[in-house]
């Protein structure tokens, strides 16, 4: 699976690209490490609920994180560690959401990967799939009402979702506002255990793009390089006007849909084809090949995300927990809505 | 000079459209069509830009209103019928109801339900649904029952930070009738005595609030005087203005057009009786419409939600308890 570097004429363009990759690159080996943390706390029984990685997926993952910018707006899904530090998060907003600190974005009302910063762009997903198109949608509408232009949104999604009646609303709600929506699939094979056979019968996901009028984009998505490229294109393409992109990103889940999932159904043919393959490696062995670094660095950087993700969970671990008698226990924001709390 | 319900609706979205650069109108026929009742006839032209046609997706409608309030916007989502909104139902109950909770951030979304029954509208296009969003937590239900009301209420909606489910009564868009738009209002929360009694009260909303006040003008002849409650919000529900007049006439009958399993005639007995026994001389009652899908041909759909008729004998009978 290694590859050389084409199309990049100048030196300063390489050498750019190459800043690029390993910038990228640090960013899937964070997500890995915080990851493999929280996986290790699930074991412990220091998490309450669910445990869901991103192991395989880290390569697009990052590619859309890194492909927007400040001001842009992001709807990741449970695999997208990496690109939620790419496009922001902190590794401490993550750690206080799955351990519950108050202290955290969700202040402990949510969990593990239900986090975000709405009015920084970053939409904390809600479980129902496909459900976070349409409201990447509303953003960019009100983004075109205000008379921001350049604005990009991107949502996240798996093989599953695209059998959703929200992907399909949301979908071609984009399409006939001409919004600039970036929508990412990861198929990776399975939805929780139900292979992509009993997913949906079109010839390729890419197909059901082509029935609303959108641009796609495929790709293998275990490729850093293809990631990088493909992601940035279908960005870019959606900034300069031209509607929304779909891209679908062939890879396949190294992990259980969750922590407590085993996985035992996934075909172990799939772990033989190119697209099987760990993109973590695959970057490792592209680096190492054309020697933008060296197994020092590598280790190196694994050191430094461990550090960073170890710091965090000390530190949240010494938070306190959240105090039910301090909860308002109100769901409006307009308390002289709120039963109770009235004038009479 | 005269302004109808449906008109104080249409009136109410051209003053938030005017007074507040926010707000925006999506709904599927809302722009040049000017809506399926025309609640937006004429905005498209006066507000260019600002009310749009939506394709037919009820959950992509509600879930993108949802991203434009987090982003600063007051959107007014019209659902063609009430009916359609279970379509959105888990961007409204999932998404927008829960976003303060979850993240702080207010999501001020106003959306619009023509509901209610009317004669030959058959099981799809009558339906009562005010119940099922109270139940979930993060929205504020409405259920204006007069034409002051739908106007006032509607801009309030607009106002407040939070979800707002709008629910108007397609039975009263053409004859009720005011003889002008308020200029002032009550508060969303408090319900108002729509007319006083001593023997019983009546609570209730919506449409049928006026079949009550029919039967209360009815039963003067018998020597009963009905108080009528109003109670305008469903959620949040005004248990304090209840509980006063059922003080002050020992017996309750509650009246919902909606289906009767869990719904705002339950919770009003609910909290009467366990708040306010000793108040009770006779067991609360409650009417509601019968537990079948709403049917199409009208005599089955008169017997199938409570009238004037229906209301009458279930007062009649609470006066004898």
């Amino acid at each position: 699976m290694v590859q050389t570097v084409v199309d990049r004429s100048t030196v300063g363009e390489a050498s750019l690209f190459r800043d690029t990759y390993l910038r990228a690159y640090q960013g899937m080996l964070l997500a890995r490490v915080l990851d493999d943390k929280f996986a290790s706390l699930y074991r412990g029984g220091k998490i309450h609920g669910g445990v869901f990685l991103g192991r395989g997926q880290e390569a697009l993952s990052v590619a859309i994180g890194m492909g927007l910018r400040k001001g842009d707006i992001f709807a990741p899904l449970i695999r997208d560690a990496a690109g939620r530090l790419a496009f922001g998060e902190t590794v401490l907003d993550a750690v206080r959401t799955y351990l519950g600190s108050p202290l955290g974005p969700m202040r402990a009302r949510d969990g593990n990967v239900h986090r975000g910063n709405p009015k920084g762009g970053l939409l904390p997903m809600i479980s129902h799939l496909g459900a976070m198109i349409s409201v990447v949608n509303g953003a960019l509408l009100a983004r075109r009402f205000k008379g921001i232009q350049g604005t990009v949104g991107a949502a996240s999604i798996g093989d599953g979702a695209t059998s959703t009646g929200a992907f399909h609303e949301g979908l071609n709600q984009a399409a006939v506002e001409k919004l600039p929506l970036v929508l990412v699939v990861a198929d990776n094979q399975y939805a929780y255990s139900t292979p992509t056979s009993q997913q949906f019968a079109c010839r390729d996901l890419a197909d059901k793009a082509v029935g609303y009028g959108v641009q796609v984009h495929s790709l293998e998505g275990n490729d850093l390089q293809a990631c990088l490229k493909t992601a940035g294109e279908a960005v870019e393409k959606a900034r300069a006007g031209g509607g929304p992109q779909m891209v679908v990103a062939r890879l396949l889940r190294l992990c259980g849909h969750g922590e407590h999932d085993d996985s035992n159904y996934i075909d172990p043919k799939f772990k033989q084809e190119p697209f099987g393959r760990d993109c973590l490696k695959v970057a490792e062995e592209y680096m190492l090949h054309h020697k933008w670094a060296g197994q020092g660095a590598l280790d190196a950087w694994r050191s430094e995300a461990v550090q960073k993700v170890e710091d965090a969970v000390a530190t949240v671990q010494r938070e306190p927990a959240p105090d039910p008698y301090r909860e308002t226990w109100h769901s409006l924001s307009s308390n002289h809505l709120v039963e109770g709390q009235s004038e009479s | 000079m005269s302004i109808t319900y449906l008109e104080a609706i249409r009136a109410a979205q051209a003053k938030a459209l005017e007074d507040d650069p926010r707000v925006f109108i999506y709904g599927q026929d809302v722009g040049a069509f000017g809506g399926a009742f025309k609640a937006t006839k004429n905005l498209a032209r006066e507000f260019p830009g600002r009310v749009l046609d939506a394709p037919i997706s009820e959950d992509a409608m509600v879930g993108s209103a949802v991203g434009a309030a987090i982003e600063g916007m007051r959107p007014i989502i019209e659902m063609q019928f009430a009916d359609f909104s279970v379509v959105g139902f888990n961007q409204i109950v999932n998404n927008a109801a829960a976003l303060y909770w979850r993240t702080n951030v207010p999501c001020p979304i106003t959306i619009r339900l023509p509901g209610g029954g009317t004669s030959g509208s058959g099981p799809y296009h009558s339906q009562s649904l005010e119940a099922i969003y109270a139940h979930y937590p993060g929205l504020v239900v409405m259920t204006p029952a007069t034409v002051e009301d739908a106007y006032s209420m509607l801009l309030e909606a607009v106002a407040i930070d939070d979800p707002v489910i709008f629910c108007e009564h397609k039975l009263l868009y053409y004859h009720l009738k005011a003889e002008k738009l308020p200029t002032e209002a009550m508060p969303t929360g408090k319900a108002r005595i729509a007319r006083a009694g001593r023997d019983m009260t009546i609570v209730t909303y919506s449409a049928m609030v006026h079949e009550a006040l029919k039967v209360a003008e009815e039963l003067v002849t018998d020597g009963i005087e009905v108080e009528v409650v109003d109670l305008r919000s469903i959620k949040p529900l005004d248990t304090d203005t209840v509980m006063a007049s059922v003080a002050r006439t020992g017996r309750l009958l509650c009246v919902g057009e909606a289906w009767p399993w869990g719904g705002v005639t339950a919770e009003v007995i609910a909290r009467v009786a366990s708040e306010g026994f000793g108040l009770l001389d006779a067991p609360p009652q409650r009417l509601n419409a019968k537990d079948t899908p709403v049917p199409y041909h009208p005599n089955l759909w008169a017997a199938h939600r409570p009238t004037a008729r229906s209301i009458a004998v279930a007062a009649r009978n609470l006066v004898r308890l």
